[in-house]
């Protein structure tokens, strides 16, 4: 690939850019909400809205290495971190949704909606997962927890499949859109299929 | 009331689809559409009691005592946010695709246990009917609620008018299979024709409508013209759309959402906040139309029409029978 090395700066102003583009669609939703821009159910679009970035951010993170494997170039890793990031900010936004708008930050409510609604649970288990994912994402983190790091950040995995299992949980008879997000999933799991092998006939043995 | 196909009535006196499609996309093509349609009856003459319909607007109704107090959801939201999943499964869909529903002529087929069985005319049939404007609320089995100024009459005076034999234990209703008039018929989402049911009782009930408009005018398409089912303390979906035949019978009839999911849409699908959906609450609703920050609605049981309606499950374990 491109042999010719990008300056430090060269460097920032590439990152600063796909970072305010990733922040492109937390513009537009906050502008429509801003506007009354939101519809019939503005609730139900503010969920549906953030869940749908959370997924996609999520597998854009998961299509870097197997870029970097088949274009032979670093260059996506780079990324990653960046888009790991943001899949958090957008469930930490989906969850805010919930939180404040559909559960009015009311204890009692959530006591009663949440041991009824078995996706939420699952939702909330992959948020705190998440959770400790952003936490342990810095070069600190990386150092002090040395290969116990590469182990705790394979949960993406179990968030990934956790979060498309939520949107089929919720779905009400159509599941074309959850489809398609389980494709694209499964693609990403089978590239890094001899890895998970390896994984388990490691565990047992 | 008899089989009178208006021989008048056909195609050519219709207005021409295409005439509407190239300004479409917009709530109210479909609006003109009915305007246009309406009119066309008018100048084919003596159809529509002209005394009912000028223009969309429906004229002649009462104000019914059932109303509710409360201001209706916006006809904007009332007539974009539909689940009428023969038309697509998005919300937006019915009242982008509904213009390609034909609602005139309409005939609507009475079977099963009736004294008066035939295929009537729509229009002869509300010649016999008082119409009333019903503000009800409307609680979607999706935990959203709206409430909506129907305009329709008494499911039980058309009963009675069909001669029930006292094998009818049931009412069956289905809605138009037709694919090209309605496109979401060609993905298999349920089992189409779409089919619902009551038990007689609740179909005798006073608070059970047939409607055939809304905010004082004919029904949009995409609410489920030109004749719907409105059964206010059960969920939305079994309130059935765009019906084409009436059938008394003695079995409980097989019902869509049922079919299509046993255990979580019963038979009877009476709002009930302390019954959830197996896959999530229904304590509260969201209120279409109300401003983001706006809490969200305590579901009351029987949607609020519980004095009216409590006494005929009384004896009935609901949570069996959801």
């Amino acid at each position: 690939m491109a042999k010719k090395r990008l300056s430090r700066f060269q460097w920032g102003v590439i990152k600063t850019m796909v970072f305010v583009v990733c922040l492109l669609p937390f513009a537009v939703i906050t502008w429509d909400a801003l506007n009354d821009l939101l519809g019939a159910d503005p609730i139900q679009t503010l969920h549906f809205r953030t869940g749908d970035w959370t997924l996609r951010f999520l597998l854009i993170t998961l299509t870097m290495t197997p870029i970097q494997r088949l274009l032979k170039t670093p260059v996506p890793i780079r990324f990653r971190r960046m888009f790991g990031l943001f899949t958090f900010f957008y469930a930490s936004l989906h969850l805010l949704v919930w939180l404040v708008l559909d559960q009015s930050f009311s204890l009692d409510n959530m006591i009663e909606d949440v041991p009824e609604s078995p996706y939420i649970i699952l939702g909330l288990a992959a948020y705190i997962m998440l959770m400790l994912l952003a936490v342990t994402s810095t070069a600190g983190m990386m150092r002090r927890l040395g290969r116990k790091w590469d182990s705790l950040h394979k949960l993406v995995y179990v968030i990934a499949i956790a979060g498309v299992v939520h949107f089929f949980w919720l779905t009400k008879l159509d599941y074309q859109e959850p489809i398609i997000y389980a494709i694209a999933l499964s693609a990403l799991l089978a590239f890094r299929w001899r890895k998970f092998k390896a994984m388990f006939s490691f565990s047992n043995g | 009331m008899l089989i009178k196909k208006p021989a008048l009535l056909t195609e050519s006196h219709t207005t021409p689809k295409q005439d509407f499609e190239k300004s479409r996309p917009l709530i109210s093509a479909s609006r003109r559409q009915f305007m246009a349609q309406s009119s066309t009856v008018m100048l084919v003459g003596g159809l529509a009691p002209s005394t009912l319909w000028a223009g969309n607007k429906i004229e002649n109704y009462s104000k019914s005592k059932f109303s509710l107090k409360e201001k209706p959801t916006p006809y904007e939201y009332v007539t974009t946010y539909n689940n009428f999943y023969e038309f697509g499964t998005s919300k937006g869909d019915p009242a982008v695709r509904a213009h390609l529903l034909k609602t005139k002529p309409w005939s609507v087929t009475v079977e099963g246990e009736v004294g008066k069985p035939g295929v009537y005319d729509l229009e002869d049939i509300l010649k016999r009917q008082q119409l009333e404007e019903r503000i009800y609320r409307l609680r979607c089995v999706e935990a959203w609620s709206m409430v909506v100024p129907w305009i329709g009459f008494s499911l039980a005076d058309l009963i009675k008018q069909m001669e029930p034999t006292s094998k009818a234990k049931y009412v069956e209703f289905t809605t138009l299979y037709d694919p090209e008039q309605m496109p979401g018929q060609n993905r298999r989402t349920l089992k189409w024709p779409y089919t619902e049911g009551l038990r007689m009782d609740e179909a005798m009930n006073p608070l059970t409508l047939m409607a055939t408009g809304l905010y004082g005018e004919q029904m949009p398409n995409q609410n489920g013209a030109p004749l719907r089912l409105i059964v206010p303390w059960k969920y939305g979906f079994k309130s059935i759309k765009s019906i084409v035949k009436i059938r008394l019978i003695e079995q409980m009839p097989k019902t869509s959402w049922n079919e299509s999911a046993k255990n979580e849409y019963g038979f009877y699908a009476n709002v009930n906040p302390q019954v959830p959906h197996p896959r999530w609450s229904q304590s509260r609703e969201r209120i279409i139309g109300a401003s983001l920050f706006t809490p969200k609605r305590k579901t009351e049981m029987f949607n609020g029409y519980g004095e009216q309606v409590a006494s005929m499950y009384k004896d009935m374990n609901l949570k069996t029978f959801f």
